[in-house]
């Protein structure tokens, strides 16, 4: 049993970690605004997620696992609230999509 | 195994950095700061268990609430220019 925790956590946190570093790397090179956030967003839930799930797997007492889902939900909530109001005001500031024809923005 | 984990997440965290200082636009810093405030919560978290001080969850909890706070609130200033708007300035 305590095995098999410690293969699950292991691999939840190397995945997460992995998750994590593509987003770094999508935020880095995407070609425009919306586009990083689209690979922000794969840091903010999916590797964020993975992370604290591997962890919680380890918590020793009851008070340090209910901190993490603690802290899991409100990044679940904050996170994509914080992407929305983001998008939202970036095109309310009228800053416009990259297309990869400027001409004709409907191809 | 929590080494592995912090060294993904501080390498995250200088990526998202270098975008925060190359971004073009405001919004592209805002978004690389609001990124690296969400793995600074997960960095706490995992360094309290690496050093074994599980009162280092409480710091983490406070510091997700916080990110979020102070993202809505530089999106205001960006929006606005100024923190708190007299008068309905709301759409």
């Amino acid at each position: 049993m305590e095995a098999t925790l410690d293969i699950l956590s292991w691999i939840l946190i190397v995945v997460g970690s992995v998750f994590s570093v593509i987003g770094g790397i999508g935020l880095l090179r995407m070609p425009d605004f919306y586009a990083r956030l689209h690979a922000a967003g794969i840091t903010d839930t999916l590797g964020a997620w993975m992370l604290m799930v591997g962890v919680l797997l380890q918590a020793e007492s009851w008070l340090v696992a209910v901190k993490l889902v603690l802290i899991v939900i409100f990044l679940f909530f904050t996170s994509p609230t914080a992407t929305h109001a983001l998008a939202r005001a970036a095109l309310a500031s009228g800053l416009k999509p990259w297309t990869k024809n400027p001409e004709n923005p409907e191809r | 195994m929590f080494s592995a984990a912090a060294i993904g997440i501080v390498i995250t965290m200088s990526l998202a950095l270098m975008r925060a200082l190359l971004g073009p636009t405001t919004f592209d810093r805002i978004l690389a700061l609001n990124m690296v405030g969400t793995k600074t919560t997960l960095l706490i978290a995992v360094v309290g268990f690496l050093t074994d001080r599980p009162d280092f969850m409480d710091i983490a909890l406070i510091y997700a609430l916080m990110n979020f706070i102070g993202v809505i609130a530089v999106l205001r200033f960006t929006k606005y220019g100024e923190f708190i708007s007299e008068g309905g300035t709301d759409e």
